[in-house]
Protein backbone atom coordinates (compact mmCIF):
# COMPACT_ATOMS: atom_id res chain seq x y z
CA UNK A 1 0.00 0.00 0.00
CA UNK A 2 2.99 2.66 0.69
CA UNK A 3 3.59 2.33 -3.35
CA UNK A 4 0.04 2.72 -4.13
CA UNK A 5 -0.12 6.42 -1.89
CA UNK A 6 3.27 7.86 -3.04
CA UNK A 7 1.38 6.95 -6.90
CA UNK A 8 -1.83 8.99 -5.40
CA UNK A 9 0.36 11.79 -4.18
CA UNK A 10 2.27 12.05 -7.36
CA UNK A 11 -1.18 11.81 -9.51
CA UNK A 12 -2.74 13.94 -7.34
CA UNK A 13 0.09 16.67 -8.01
CA UNK A 14 -0.06 16.09 -11.38
CA UNK A 15 -3.38 17.31 -11.97
CA UNK A 16 -2.98 19.92 -9.92
CA UNK A 17 0.17 21.60 -11.12
CA UNK A 18 -2.56 22.97 -13.70
CA UNK A 19 -2.48 20.65 -16.53
CA UNK A 20 -4.61 22.03 -19.07
CA UNK A 21 -6.14 18.89 -20.47
CA UNK A 22 -7.46 18.18 -16.68
CA UNK A 23 -8.84 21.86 -16.19
CA UNK A 24 -10.87 21.72 -19.80
CA UNK A 25 -12.44 18.09 -18.58
CA UNK A 26 -13.14 19.85 -15.06
CA UNK A 27 -14.60 22.54 -16.57
CA UNK A 28 -16.64 21.15 -18.98
CA UNK A 29 -18.13 18.92 -16.36
CA UNK A 30 -19.05 22.12 -14.56
CA UNK A 31 -20.70 23.22 -17.61
CA UNK A 32 -22.90 20.00 -18.35
CA UNK A 33 -24.00 19.90 -14.97
CA UNK A 34 -24.90 23.18 -13.80
CA UNK A 35 -26.67 23.73 -17.70
CA UNK A 36 -28.61 20.39 -16.64
CA UNK A 37 -29.59 21.72 -13.21
CA UNK A 38 -30.87 25.40 -14.30
CA UNK A 39 -32.80 24.11 -17.36
CA UNK A 40 -33.93 21.15 -14.33
CA UNK A 41 -34.72 24.12 -12.63
CA UNK A 42 -36.98 25.52 -15.28
CA UNK A 43 -39.29 22.70 -15.52
CA UNK A 44 -39.14 21.22 -12.44
CA UNK A 45 -39.95 23.96 -9.76
CA UNK A 46 -43.16 25.05 -11.66
CA UNK A 47 -44.75 21.29 -12.34
CA UNK A 48 -43.41 20.55 -8.51
CA UNK A 49 -45.22 23.55 -7.17
CA UNK A 50 -48.41 23.11 -9.17
CA UNK A 51 -48.81 19.86 -8.33
CA UNK A 52 -48.50 21.16 -4.52
CA UNK A 53 -51.46 23.27 -5.10
CA UNK A 54 -53.62 21.73 -7.64
CA UNK A 55 -56.06 19.42 -7.05
CA UNK A 56 -56.96 16.82 -9.42
CA UNK A 57 -57.98 13.59 -9.80
CA UNK A 58 -54.58 11.02 -10.51
CA UNK A 59 -52.46 14.16 -8.37
CA UNK A 60 -51.34 11.29 -6.11
CA UNK A 61 -50.38 9.11 -8.50
CA UNK A 62 -48.49 11.36 -10.29
CA UNK A 63 -46.68 12.41 -6.85
CA UNK A 64 -45.73 9.07 -6.41
CA UNK A 65 -44.46 8.32 -10.50
CA UNK A 66 -42.48 11.85 -9.95
CA UNK A 67 -40.28 10.19 -5.98
CA UNK A 68 -40.05 6.83 -8.12
CA UNK A 69 -38.37 8.64 -11.20
CA UNK A 70 -35.87 10.00 -8.37
CA UNK A 71 -34.38 6.63 -8.90
CA UNK A 72 -34.80 6.21 -12.55
CA UNK A 73 -31.13 4.42 -12.64
CA UNK A 74 -28.36 6.40 -14.93
CA UNK A 75 -27.92 3.54 -17.14
CA UNK A 76 -31.31 2.97 -19.24
CA UNK A 77 -31.80 6.92 -19.04
CA UNK A 78 -28.54 7.04 -21.14
CA UNK A 79 -30.16 4.10 -23.72
CA UNK A 80 -33.55 5.78 -23.92
CA UNK A 81 -31.67 9.32 -24.95
CA UNK A 82 -29.11 7.49 -27.01
CA UNK A 83 -32.05 6.10 -28.67
CA UNK A 84 -33.62 9.00 -29.64
CA UNK A 85 -30.75 11.22 -30.78
CA UNK A 86 -29.19 8.14 -32.56
CA UNK A 87 -28.89 9.05 -36.33
CA UNK A 88 -31.45 6.13 -36.55
CA UNK A 89 -33.52 7.24 -33.81
CA UNK A 90 -36.39 10.11 -34.19
CA UNK A 91 -34.49 13.34 -33.61
CA UNK A 92 -31.45 11.78 -35.51
CA UNK A 93 -31.45 14.49 -37.73
CA UNK A 94 -30.16 17.07 -35.04
CA UNK A 95 -26.91 15.38 -34.75
CA UNK A 96 -27.02 15.64 -30.98
CA UNK A 97 -25.47 12.29 -29.98
CA UNK A 98 -21.85 12.37 -28.81
CA UNK A 99 -22.16 16.19 -27.99
CA UNK A 100 -22.31 18.06 -24.54
CA UNK A 101 -25.85 18.67 -25.87
CA UNK A 102 -26.64 15.13 -25.36
CA UNK A 103 -25.13 14.68 -21.97
CA UNK A 104 -26.96 18.32 -20.26
CA UNK A 105 -30.53 16.35 -22.10
CA UNK A 106 -29.33 12.74 -20.25
CA UNK A 107 -28.65 15.03 -17.23
CA UNK A 108 -31.98 17.07 -16.86
CA UNK A 109 -34.22 13.53 -17.32
CA UNK A 110 -32.28 12.60 -14.39
CA UNK A 111 -32.05 16.01 -12.04
CA UNK A 112 -35.63 17.20 -13.13
CA UNK A 113 -37.76 14.76 -11.19
CA UNK A 114 -35.30 15.57 -7.92
CA UNK A 115 -36.01 19.12 -8.13
CA UNK A 116 -39.82 18.75 -8.99
CA UNK A 117 -39.94 16.32 -6.49
CA UNK A 118 -38.42 18.22 -3.30
CA UNK A 119 -40.13 21.33 -4.76
CA UNK A 120 -43.31 19.61 -4.51
CA UNK A 121 -42.69 18.67 -0.91
CA UNK A 122 -41.57 22.39 0.28
CA UNK A 123 -43.90 24.35 -1.33
CA UNK A 124 -47.19 21.74 -0.13
CA UNK A 125 -46.01 22.34 3.13
CA UNK A 126 -45.74 26.38 2.66
CA UNK A 127 -49.35 26.27 1.37
CA UNK A 128 -50.93 24.49 4.29
CA UNK A 129 -49.34 26.77 6.70
CA UNK A 130 -50.15 29.87 4.48
CA UNK A 131 -53.45 28.71 3.30
CA UNK A 132 -56.03 31.19 5.31
CA UNK A 133 -54.01 34.04 4.47
CA UNK A 134 -53.88 33.41 0.73
CA UNK A 135 -57.62 32.56 0.75
CA UNK A 136 -58.26 35.89 2.55
CA UNK A 137 -56.21 37.69 0.04
CA UNK A 138 -58.51 36.23 -2.50
CA UNK A 139 -54.98 34.67 -4.01
CA UNK A 140 -56.47 31.25 -6.34
CA UNK A 141 -54.12 28.76 -5.94
CA UNK A 142 -52.48 28.31 -9.02
CA UNK A 143 -51.52 32.08 -8.35
CA UNK A 144 -50.11 31.82 -5.38
CA UNK A 145 -47.63 29.54 -6.80
CA UNK A 146 -44.63 32.44 -7.35
CA UNK A 147 -44.94 34.22 -4.09
CA UNK A 148 -44.80 30.35 -2.18
CA UNK A 149 -41.35 29.46 -4.91
CA UNK A 150 -40.22 32.77 -4.00
CA UNK A 151 -40.96 32.11 0.08
CA UNK A 152 -39.56 28.54 -0.36
CA UNK A 153 -36.23 29.75 -2.05
CA UNK A 154 -33.74 28.58 0.54
CA UNK A 155 -35.20 25.06 1.04
CA UNK A 156 -35.27 25.30 -3.01
CA UNK A 157 -31.44 25.71 -3.22
CA UNK A 158 -31.26 22.67 -1.65
CA UNK A 159 -33.35 20.91 -3.61
CA UNK A 160 -31.07 22.33 -6.65
CA UNK A 161 -27.64 21.42 -4.91
CA UNK A 162 -29.00 17.82 -4.75
CA UNK A 163 -29.96 17.96 -7.97
CA UNK A 164 -26.40 18.98 -8.79
CA UNK A 165 -24.94 15.95 -6.82
CA UNK A 166 -26.42 13.69 -8.78
CA UNK A 167 -26.00 14.87 -12.34
CA UNK A 168 -22.04 16.01 -11.58
CA UNK A 169 -21.41 12.81 -10.19
CA UNK A 170 -23.05 10.31 -12.34
CA UNK A 171 -21.16 8.31 -15.17
CA UNK A 172 -23.70 5.44 -16.81
CA UNK A 173 -25.64 8.16 -18.84
CA UNK A 174 -23.01 11.01 -19.91
CA UNK A 175 -20.81 7.72 -20.89
CA UNK A 176 -23.52 6.64 -23.59
CA UNK A 177 -24.45 9.87 -24.86
CA UNK A 178 -21.45 11.73 -24.42
CA UNK A 179 -18.96 9.16 -25.62
CA UNK A 180 -16.51 9.81 -23.69
CA UNK A 181 -14.54 11.25 -26.61
CA UNK A 182 -10.92 12.87 -25.51
CA UNK A 183 -11.64 17.12 -25.66
CA UNK A 184 -15.45 17.01 -26.85
CA UNK A 185 -17.25 15.46 -24.34
CA UNK A 186 -14.85 13.58 -21.72
CA UNK A 187 -16.08 14.65 -18.29
CA UNK A 188 -14.50 14.23 -14.95
CA UNK A 189 -16.42 10.71 -14.13
CA UNK A 190 -16.32 9.27 -17.94
CA UNK A 191 -11.89 10.07 -17.19
CA UNK A 192 -11.95 8.29 -14.05
CA UNK A 193 -14.14 5.24 -15.56
CA UNK A 194 -11.37 5.59 -18.28
CA UNK A 195 -8.60 5.55 -16.03
CA UNK A 196 -9.96 2.75 -14.18
CA UNK A 197 -9.80 0.32 -17.11
CA UNK A 198 -6.56 1.28 -17.60
CA UNK A 199 -5.76 0.09 -14.41
CA UNK A 200 -4.31 3.50 -13.49
CA UNK A 201 -5.98 3.16 -10.11
CA UNK A 202 -4.16 5.91 -8.43
CA UNK A 203 -4.81 8.59 -11.20
CA UNK A 204 -8.10 7.40 -11.16
CA UNK A 205 -8.38 8.12 -7.33
CA UNK A 206 -6.67 11.37 -7.49
CA UNK A 207 -9.44 12.56 -10.17
CA UNK A 208 -12.20 11.44 -8.09
CA UNK A 209 -10.45 13.62 -5.19
CA UNK A 210 -10.85 16.30 -7.31
CA UNK A 211 -14.36 15.30 -7.97
CA UNK A 212 -15.42 15.65 -4.56
CA UNK A 213 -13.57 18.64 -3.75
CA UNK A 214 -15.56 20.53 -6.85
CA UNK A 215 -18.47 19.11 -5.15
CA UNK A 216 -17.73 20.62 -1.52
CA UNK A 217 -16.26 24.26 -3.39
CA UNK A 218 -19.90 24.59 -5.83
CA UNK A 219 -21.67 23.69 -2.25
CA UNK A 220 -19.91 25.76 -0.28
CA UNK A 221 -20.41 28.71 -2.48
CA UNK A 222 -23.83 28.19 -2.74
CA UNK A 223 -24.65 27.69 1.17
CA UNK A 224 -22.61 30.95 1.28
CA UNK A 225 -24.65 33.15 -1.07
CA UNK A 226 -27.86 31.91 0.06
CA UNK A 227 -26.80 32.58 3.98
CA UNK A 228 -26.18 36.16 2.88
CA UNK A 229 -29.26 36.07 0.85
CA UNK A 230 -31.02 35.46 4.01
CA UNK A 231 -29.60 37.81 6.19
CA UNK A 232 -29.94 40.20 3.33
CA UNK A 233 -33.60 39.50 3.24
CA UNK A 234 -34.13 39.48 7.39
CA UNK A 235 -32.80 42.90 7.23
CA UNK A 236 -35.26 44.60 4.64
CA UNK A 237 -38.01 42.41 6.51
CA UNK B 1 -41.49 25.10 -37.67
CA UNK B 2 -41.52 24.04 -34.23
CA UNK B 3 -38.78 21.42 -34.97
CA UNK B 4 -36.21 24.35 -36.43
CA UNK B 5 -36.66 26.14 -33.21
CA UNK B 6 -36.36 23.35 -31.06
CA UNK B 7 -32.85 22.95 -33.18
CA UNK B 8 -31.55 26.30 -33.03
CA UNK B 9 -32.21 26.27 -29.41
CA UNK B 10 -30.24 23.40 -28.60
CA UNK B 11 -27.79 24.22 -31.21
CA UNK B 12 -26.95 27.62 -29.09
CA UNK B 13 -27.12 25.81 -25.88
CA UNK B 14 -24.21 23.36 -27.79
CA UNK B 15 -22.43 26.20 -28.91
CA UNK B 16 -22.26 27.72 -25.48
CA UNK B 17 -21.42 24.73 -23.91
CA UNK B 18 -18.29 23.22 -26.11
CA UNK B 19 -17.73 26.90 -28.30
CA UNK B 20 -16.54 24.26 -31.36
CA UNK B 21 -17.71 25.80 -34.17
CA UNK B 22 -20.45 23.92 -36.43
CA UNK B 23 -18.26 24.23 -39.83
CA UNK B 24 -15.47 22.57 -38.18
CA UNK B 25 -15.00 19.31 -40.21
CA UNK B 26 -15.00 16.05 -37.98
CA UNK B 27 -15.88 12.48 -38.31
CA UNK B 28 -17.25 9.82 -35.58
CA UNK B 29 -14.94 6.59 -35.60
CA UNK B 30 -16.62 3.82 -33.61
CA UNK B 31 -13.25 1.94 -32.32
CA UNK B 32 -12.25 -0.84 -29.60
CA UNK B 33 -11.01 -0.29 -26.30
CA UNK B 34 -7.81 -1.76 -26.63
CA UNK B 35 -6.62 0.75 -29.41
CA UNK B 36 -7.77 3.61 -27.24
CA UNK B 37 -6.46 2.51 -23.63
CA UNK B 38 -3.00 1.45 -26.12
CA UNK B 39 -2.47 4.60 -26.42
CA UNK B 40 -2.19 3.74 -30.11
CA UNK B 41 -4.72 6.42 -31.31
CA UNK B 42 -3.83 8.97 -28.81
CA UNK B 43 -0.55 8.76 -30.82
CA UNK B 44 -1.40 8.64 -34.48
CA UNK B 45 -4.31 10.94 -34.59
CA UNK B 46 -2.84 14.18 -34.24
CA UNK B 47 -0.54 13.39 -37.28
CA UNK B 48 -4.01 12.72 -39.87
CA UNK B 49 -5.96 15.47 -38.12
CA UNK B 50 -2.83 18.09 -38.81
CA UNK B 51 -2.60 17.37 -42.46
CA UNK B 52 -5.87 17.16 -43.36
CA UNK B 53 -7.95 19.17 -40.53
CA UNK B 54 -10.27 16.86 -40.28
CA UNK B 55 -10.70 16.21 -36.18
CA UNK B 56 -11.14 12.29 -34.88
CA UNK B 57 -13.38 11.31 -32.72
CA UNK B 58 -13.47 8.32 -31.49
CA UNK B 59 -15.88 6.49 -29.31
CA UNK B 60 -14.21 3.43 -27.65
CA UNK B 61 -16.40 0.32 -26.56
CA UNK B 62 -16.36 -3.78 -27.02
CA UNK B 63 -16.17 -4.40 -30.97
CA UNK B 64 -19.79 -5.66 -30.69
CA UNK B 65 -21.15 -2.34 -29.19
CA UNK B 66 -19.13 -0.76 -31.66
CA UNK B 67 -20.64 -2.30 -35.10
CA UNK B 68 -24.39 -1.75 -33.52
CA UNK B 69 -23.44 1.49 -33.02
CA UNK B 70 -22.19 1.74 -36.74
CA UNK B 71 -25.85 -0.03 -37.97
CA UNK B 72 -27.89 3.03 -36.22
CA UNK B 73 -25.50 4.87 -38.08
CA UNK B 74 -23.38 6.47 -35.05
CA UNK B 75 -20.65 6.30 -36.62
CA UNK B 76 -18.52 7.39 -40.02
CA UNK B 77 -15.63 4.84 -39.67
CA UNK B 78 -15.31 1.73 -37.52
CA UNK B 79 -12.14 0.41 -36.69
CA UNK B 80 -12.68 -3.10 -35.02
CA UNK B 81 -11.04 -6.61 -34.26
CA UNK B 82 -13.73 -9.45 -35.00
CA UNK B 83 -13.02 -10.46 -38.72
CA UNK B 84 -15.97 -12.75 -39.39
CA UNK B 85 -18.58 -10.04 -37.45
CA UNK B 86 -17.10 -6.87 -39.84
CA UNK B 87 -17.11 -8.72 -42.90
CA UNK B 88 -21.05 -9.48 -42.16
CA UNK B 89 -20.86 -6.00 -41.58
CA UNK B 90 -20.70 -5.18 -44.78
CA UNK B 91 -22.29 -8.20 -46.47
CA UNK B 92 -25.68 -7.19 -44.79
CA UNK B 93 -24.65 -3.60 -46.66
CA UNK B 94 -23.72 -1.20 -43.45
CA UNK B 95 -20.71 -0.95 -44.82
CA UNK B 96 -18.63 0.22 -48.08
CA UNK B 97 -15.88 -2.12 -48.11
CA UNK B 98 -13.36 -3.83 -45.06
CA UNK B 99 -9.48 -3.32 -45.19
CA UNK B 100 -7.06 -4.72 -43.12
CA UNK B 101 -5.21 -2.48 -40.83
CA UNK B 102 -2.61 -3.96 -38.63
CA UNK B 103 -2.73 -7.24 -36.39
CA UNK B 104 -1.26 -7.95 -32.87
CA UNK B 105 -1.76 -10.98 -30.89
CA UNK B 106 -3.59 -12.55 -27.58
CA UNK B 107 -2.02 -13.85 -24.13
CA UNK B 108 -3.55 -15.79 -21.56
CA UNK B 109 -2.48 -14.26 -18.81
CA UNK B 110 -2.78 -15.72 -14.72
CA UNK B 111 -1.35 -15.38 -11.78
CA UNK B 112 2.49 -16.50 -10.89
CA UNK B 113 0.99 -19.04 -8.73
CA UNK B 114 -0.79 -20.85 -11.74
CA UNK B 115 -3.24 -23.81 -10.09
CA UNK B 116 -3.31 -24.51 -13.75
CA UNK B 117 -0.10 -25.49 -14.54
CA UNK B 118 -0.03 -23.52 -18.32
CA UNK B 119 2.90 -21.38 -17.99
CA UNK B 120 5.38 -21.28 -20.92
CA UNK B 121 2.96 -23.19 -23.17
CA UNK B 122 2.23 -22.55 -26.57
CA UNK B 123 -0.70 -24.36 -27.43
CA UNK B 124 -3.56 -22.07 -26.51
CA UNK B 125 -6.22 -24.74 -26.42
CA UNK B 126 -3.85 -27.28 -24.31
CA UNK B 127 -4.11 -24.37 -21.63
CA UNK B 128 -7.55 -23.54 -21.83
CA UNK B 129 -8.50 -27.00 -21.14
CA UNK B 130 -6.44 -27.22 -18.60
CA UNK B 131 -7.99 -24.55 -16.67
CA UNK B 132 -11.16 -25.91 -17.35
CA UNK B 133 -10.05 -29.42 -15.31
CA UNK B 134 -8.24 -27.14 -12.90
CA UNK B 135 -11.82 -25.34 -12.54
CA UNK B 136 -9.29 -22.16 -11.73
CA UNK B 137 -10.62 -18.88 -11.77
CA UNK B 138 -10.99 -17.19 -15.28
CA UNK B 139 -12.36 -13.68 -15.79
CA UNK B 140 -14.00 -13.26 -19.38
CA UNK B 141 -14.94 -10.58 -21.20
CA UNK B 142 -18.27 -11.86 -21.69
CA UNK B 143 -19.90 -8.82 -23.59
CA UNK B 144 -19.40 -9.90 -27.14
CA UNK B 145 -15.94 -8.09 -27.90
CA UNK B 146 -13.47 -9.12 -30.64
CA UNK B 147 -11.52 -10.61 -27.22
CA UNK B 148 -14.98 -12.46 -26.13
CA UNK B 149 -15.14 -13.55 -29.45
CA UNK B 150 -12.47 -14.68 -30.03
CA UNK B 151 -12.40 -16.51 -26.52
CA UNK B 152 -14.95 -18.21 -27.04
CA UNK B 153 -13.90 -19.82 -30.26
CA UNK B 154 -10.52 -20.77 -28.53
CA UNK B 155 -13.09 -22.74 -25.96
CA UNK B 156 -15.21 -24.34 -28.59
CA UNK B 157 -11.72 -25.76 -30.69
CA UNK B 158 -10.81 -27.07 -26.78
CA UNK B 159 -14.05 -28.39 -26.49
CA UNK B 160 -15.21 -26.70 -23.06
CA UNK B 161 -18.21 -25.17 -22.63
CA UNK B 162 -17.11 -22.51 -19.76
CA UNK B 163 -20.18 -21.09 -19.79
CA UNK B 164 -21.57 -23.82 -17.80
CA UNK B 165 -19.32 -23.11 -14.40
CA UNK B 166 -20.77 -19.50 -15.27
CA UNK B 167 -20.63 -17.45 -11.60
CA UNK B 168 -18.33 -20.40 -10.11
CA UNK B 169 -14.98 -20.96 -11.92
CA UNK B 170 -15.93 -18.94 -15.12
CA UNK B 171 -16.69 -15.53 -14.48
CA UNK B 172 -18.27 -13.11 -17.02
CA UNK B 173 -17.22 -8.97 -16.13
CA UNK B 174 -19.83 -8.18 -18.97
CA UNK B 175 -17.22 -4.81 -19.38
CA UNK B 176 -14.10 -4.05 -20.94
CA UNK B 177 -10.64 -5.43 -21.18
CA UNK B 178 -9.41 -2.99 -18.32
CA UNK B 179 -12.25 -3.95 -16.54
CA UNK B 180 -11.86 -7.22 -16.57
CA UNK B 181 -8.43 -7.78 -16.69
CA UNK B 182 -8.80 -5.45 -12.88
CA UNK B 183 -11.03 -8.35 -11.82
CA UNK B 184 -8.79 -10.71 -12.92
CA UNK B 185 -5.89 -9.20 -10.95
CA UNK B 186 -8.20 -8.59 -7.62
CA UNK B 187 -9.20 -12.74 -7.68
CA UNK B 188 -6.12 -13.95 -9.19
CA UNK B 189 -7.60 -15.39 -12.79
CA UNK B 190 -6.73 -15.92 -15.88
CA UNK B 191 -7.64 -13.89 -18.12
CA UNK B 192 -7.59 -13.76 -22.34
CA UNK B 193 -6.53 -10.55 -23.52
CA UNK B 194 -4.46 -8.54 -25.85
CA UNK B 195 -1.13 -8.02 -25.98
CA UNK B 196 -1.68 -4.11 -26.25
CA UNK B 197 -4.24 -3.55 -23.64
CA UNK B 198 -2.31 -5.71 -21.36
CA UNK B 199 1.49 -3.89 -22.03
CA UNK B 200 -0.27 -0.81 -21.23
CA UNK B 201 -2.15 -1.60 -18.33
CA UNK B 202 -1.30 -0.11 -15.14
CA UNK B 203 -2.59 -2.33 -12.00
CA UNK B 204 -1.07 -6.03 -13.31
CA UNK B 205 -0.33 -7.22 -9.70
CA UNK B 206 0.76 -10.88 -9.11
CA UNK B 207 -0.46 -11.54 -13.31
CA UNK B 208 1.59 -12.43 -15.64
CA UNK B 209 1.81 -13.43 -19.46
CA UNK B 210 1.57 -17.37 -19.27
CA UNK B 211 1.33 -18.38 -22.41
CA UNK B 212 1.39 -17.01 -26.26
CA UNK B 213 3.04 -17.61 -29.57
CA UNK B 214 0.10 -20.17 -30.58
CA UNK B 215 -1.05 -19.24 -34.43
CA UNK B 216 -4.38 -19.22 -33.19
CA UNK B 217 -4.08 -16.01 -30.62
CA UNK B 218 -3.55 -13.79 -33.96
CA UNK B 219 -5.70 -10.69 -33.83
CA UNK B 220 -6.48 -8.94 -36.51
CA UNK B 221 -8.22 -5.12 -36.86
CA UNK B 222 -10.15 -3.94 -39.93
CA UNK B 223 -11.51 -0.73 -41.04
CA UNK B 224 -14.45 -0.38 -42.70
CA UNK B 225 -16.27 3.21 -43.68
CA UNK B 226 -20.31 3.25 -42.58
CA UNK B 227 -22.47 2.93 -45.61
CA UNK B 228 -23.59 6.10 -46.74
CA UNK B 229 -26.33 4.78 -49.06
CA UNK B 230 -27.77 3.43 -45.45
CA UNK B 231 -27.22 6.27 -43.68
CA UNK B 232 -27.27 9.17 -45.92
CA UNK B 233 -25.76 11.71 -42.80
CA UNK B 234 -22.29 9.52 -42.84
CA UNK B 235 -19.70 12.34 -43.49
CA UNK B 236 -18.36 9.74 -46.25
CA UNK B 237 -15.64 11.64 -47.77
CA UNK B 238 -13.85 12.68 -44.51
CA UNK B 239 -14.64 8.94 -43.34
CA UNK B 240 -12.93 8.05 -46.88
CA UNK B 241 -9.81 9.96 -46.24
CA UNK B 242 -9.48 8.44 -43.07
CA UNK B 243 -9.78 4.96 -44.46
CA UNK B 244 -7.13 6.07 -47.05
CA UNK B 245 -4.85 7.76 -44.41
CA UNK B 246 -4.81 4.24 -42.12
CA UNK B 247 -3.96 1.74 -44.60
CA UNK B 248 -1.70 4.14 -46.83
CA UNK B 249 1.78 4.79 -46.30
CA UNK B 250 1.61 7.37 -43.63
CA UNK B 251 -1.10 5.62 -41.32
CA UNK B 252 0.91 2.52 -41.53
CA UNK B 253 4.07 4.05 -40.73
CA UNK B 254 2.68 5.71 -37.75
CA UNK B 255 0.88 2.34 -36.30
CA UNK B 256 4.69 1.04 -37.19
CA UNK B 257 6.40 3.73 -35.28
CA UNK B 258 4.18 3.48 -31.65
CA UNK B 259 6.16 1.98 -29.16
CA UNK B 260 5.39 1.70 -25.26
CA UNK B 261 8.38 1.07 -23.16
CA UNK B 262 10.37 0.05 -26.45
CA UNK B 263 7.71 -2.94 -27.38
CA UNK B 264 5.73 -2.39 -30.54
CA UNK B 265 2.35 -2.96 -29.98
CA UNK B 266 0.63 -3.19 -33.22
CA UNK B 267 2.39 -4.42 -36.85
CA UNK B 268 0.54 -3.05 -39.87
CA UNK B 269 -0.14 -5.14 -42.75
CA UNK B 270 -2.78 -3.33 -44.89
CA UNK B 271 -2.17 -4.98 -48.41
Amino acid sequence: MQGFASEFNSAVSLVLRGDAELWAIVLLSLKVSIFAVLISALIGMPVGAALAVARFPGRRALIVLMNALMGFPPVVVGLLVYLILSRSGPLGVLELLYTPTAMIIAQVVLVTPIVAALTRQVVEMLAEEYSEQLRSLGVSRLASVPVLLWDARLALVTALLAGFGRAIAEVGAVIIVGGNINHVTRVMTTAIALETSKGNLALALALGAILIGIAVAVNALVSTLSLRADQEGLRHA
Amino acid sequence: MIRNIVRAALVTLGLTVTSVSAEEAFIVVQSTTSTQNSGLLDYILPGFEAETGIDVRVVAVGTGQAIRNAINGDGDVLLVHAKQAEEQFVADGWGVERFDVMYNDFVLVGPESDPAKVKDGTDIVVALRAVAEAEAPFASRGDDSGTHKAEMRLWSAAGADPTEASGEWYRETGSGMGATLNVASGMDAYALTDRATWQSFGNKGKLEVLVEGDPRLFNQYGVILVNPEKHPRVRAAAGQRFVDWLIGPDGQAAIESYKLEGQQLFFPNAK
